[in-house]
């Protein structure tokens, strides 16, 4: 008897740390979604006030006169270019690794494992640094402010990480379907392309999608390196809005331009969330 | 014909690896260089002012109160906030995997969203969390303080604790689900065995589950050194730039804003190189002392 009456205390103390924990999550994000409706008005009431109403302008307003339609399509060529970039350097390289003894493979694989551990925080300003040197070689300063350079550098700190889940992954493929191929008269790359590539589709997939919502929400990069106002980010879109919201109280905006950032990822997230927790096991840990 | 053989499949292999190779010596490696050799230069903002100076920059790295500053607060994070977020996790992890619980997955995933969420983003949600006049807080804390409006970011002494609360909300979902992942693997038969024997479920918590996870929280507490340490930077950078006053400046904050504000390239580079130091070091300690005999099932 006295063994139930704990059993169910400790249940109500798990379940109640689990749901505080969940409407900490949920509360902050549900509020600033609701806040994304109210007019400006609202906002001097109490914060916990519903809105009255929906109020679209809000997101209007950010789109068009906050600029943020232009980060938008800023930040979907940007994470869909580094994608690209990132898939075609990283499939070649973490096949030939993978699959082929060739001298200093040791070495390059050393490379891009110690790779993991390179945090870009660290080398943002170096980049830049030898990106603006560059632009002064070739007498312009072309390669700032420019998204296919942004995507490269993307494609860049992503690449340890991808080598390093891809090679893992095709190792796993058994050697006899190469043979095969090889055997049927398919070369080197014709082998890569129709037999491997299908088989590492679920490593690709999780490499694109842990990718893309890291280049999704990257700032830090593109902060340094898109300083005009027509190549900028979603991310940095949004702390210029939260810098103009403590001048010009704009905080309808502000909510809807952060819905906007957010509001994609969210979606993804929904539809993929299996994938993504899964996917956790094979990448296993990614800082 | 065996010549030509070998001969194709090095062009291949050549192919295949330069384009990754050329990406991570340009943006990765040459950087990674030009961190340390950019801290013995004295270099201001142009580019023909770089004087090399030794180890100058990091003489007066020793004496900058307001590097120590930033330092002391990387160093709260780092024990507090670690702390936090992996006994949060781990119990929340063991809870989801271990008790009869409904909502298990629904749990799983509302966890795992801050981590989706751009860093600006959750800046963004906790700048109104604790605006002090507008904020989702305010109506709590006012009950306590009787209507006086807490300065979550506005106090110097409470501003870099409001930091690191946003950072365990950031984490503890990620951490929850890898330590799932290795919990899920242990096998339910030892658990069994142990409930025969009367062990309760906080006793098998240490007694099983803790010992067989271990190595994967050896792995993740090395690893959250490094990510502690940037995300720190991303949070600061994006909710107070280092304010009020640098009270809040953490190492990477402290080493962005004089690199590439202050344009003093040569002495933030200097601040780069004893952070890396100090956070490989650190991983160094830690993985040496958690290290114990690997219990295998």
């Amino acid at each position: 008897m006295k063994n139930q009456n704990n059993h169910s205390i400790y249940k109500v103390f798990i379940y109640t740390a689990l749901i505080t924990f969940a409407l900490c999550v949920i509360i902050p994000v549900a509020w600033v979604i609701m806040a994304s409706f109210k007019e400006n008005s609202e906002f001097y009431n109490s914060p916990w006030v519903l809105p009255k109403g929906f109020h679209f302008q809000n997101f209007a307003d950010a789109w068009k006169k906050a600029n943020m339609g232009v980060y938008f399509l800023n930040s979907f060529i940007v994470t869909v270019m580094s994608i690209a970039i990132l898939l075609i350097v990283a499939i070649p390289a973490s096949y030939a690794l993978s699959r082929f003894d060739f001298h200093g493979k040791k070495f390059i694989n050393m490379l891009f494992l110690s790779g993991l551990f390179i945090n870009v925080s660290y080398i943002v300003v170096p980049i830049f640094l030898m990106v603006v040197d560059i632009g002064d070689i070739i007498g312009s300063q072309v390669l700032l402010n420019n998204r296919f350079v942004l995507s490269l550098i993307y494609a860049a700190t992503a690449l340890p990480f991808s080598v390093y889940l891809l090679s893992g992954y095709m190792r796993t493929i058994p050697k006899a379907y190469e043979e095969a191929a090889m055997i049927d008269g398919c070369g080197y790359s014709k082998t890569m392309i129709r037999v491997i590539l299908p088989m590492t589709k679920p490593g690709i997939l999780t490499v694109i999608l842990f990718n893309s919502l890291a280049f999704w929400n990257e700032y830090i990069i593109s902060l340094t390196f898109m300083s005009d106002d027509t190549k900028k980010t979603l991310p940095v879109g949004l702390m210029n809005l939260m810098k103009a919201q403590n001048a010009a109280a704009e905080y309808g905006r502000l909510y809807a331009g952060l819905v906007i950032v957010m509001l994609p990822t969210l979606i993804l997230y929904m539809i993929v969330q299996k994938k993504l927790l899964s996917g956790m096991n094979v990448g296993g840990i990614k800082g | 014909m065996t010549k030509r053989k070998l001969n194709g499949k090095s062009i291949f292999v050549f192919l295949c690896t330069t384009p990754a190779l050329i990406l991570f010596l340009v943006f990765m490696l040459y950087p990674v260089i030009n961190v340390f050799r950019m801290s013995l230069y004295k270099w201001g903002g142009y580019s023909d002012t770089r004087t090399f100076v030794g180890l100058n920059n990091f003489k007066i790295l020793l004496k900058d109160e307001r590097f120590i500053r930033s330092a002391q607060n990387s160093i709260l994070l780092i024990t507090l906030v670690t702390i936090i977020t992996i006994t949060l996790a781990l119990t929340f992890a063991a809870v989801l995997v271990r008790s009869k619980i409904k909502g298990k997955g629904f749990f799983r995933i509302i966890f795992y969203i801050p981590n989706i969420l751009s860093v600006v983003v959750i800046a963004a949600i906790f700048s109104a969390v604790y605006d002090p006049t507008r904020g989702i807080l305010t109506g709590i804390t006012s009950l306590f303080t009787g209507g006086d409006p807490v300065l979550w970011l506005g106090e110097r002494k409470l501003a870099i604790y409001s930091i690191g609360i946003a950072m365990i909300w950031q984490a503890v979902g990620y951490y929850m689900v890898m330590y799932m992942a290795g919990m899920s693997s242990v096998p339910e038969s030892i658990y069994e065995a142990s409930s025969i024997e009367g062990a309760g479920g906080i006793k098998q918590f240490f007694l099983i589950t803790l010992p067989l996870i271990w190595e994967n929280v050896r792995t993740t507490l090395t690893f959250y050194i490094i990510s502690n340490i940037n995300i720190s930077f991303l949070i600061v950078r994006a909710l107070t730039g280092g304010g009020p006053d640098g009270a809040t400046h953490v190492f990477l904050s402290y080493m962005y804003d004089q690199a590439y504000t202050n344009s003093s390239y040569g002495y933030g580079m200097a601040i780069g190189v004893i952070v890396f130091l100090f956070s490989f070091l650190l991983s160094l300690i830690i993985n040496l002392i958690t290290k114990r005999e690997i219990i295998t099932e």
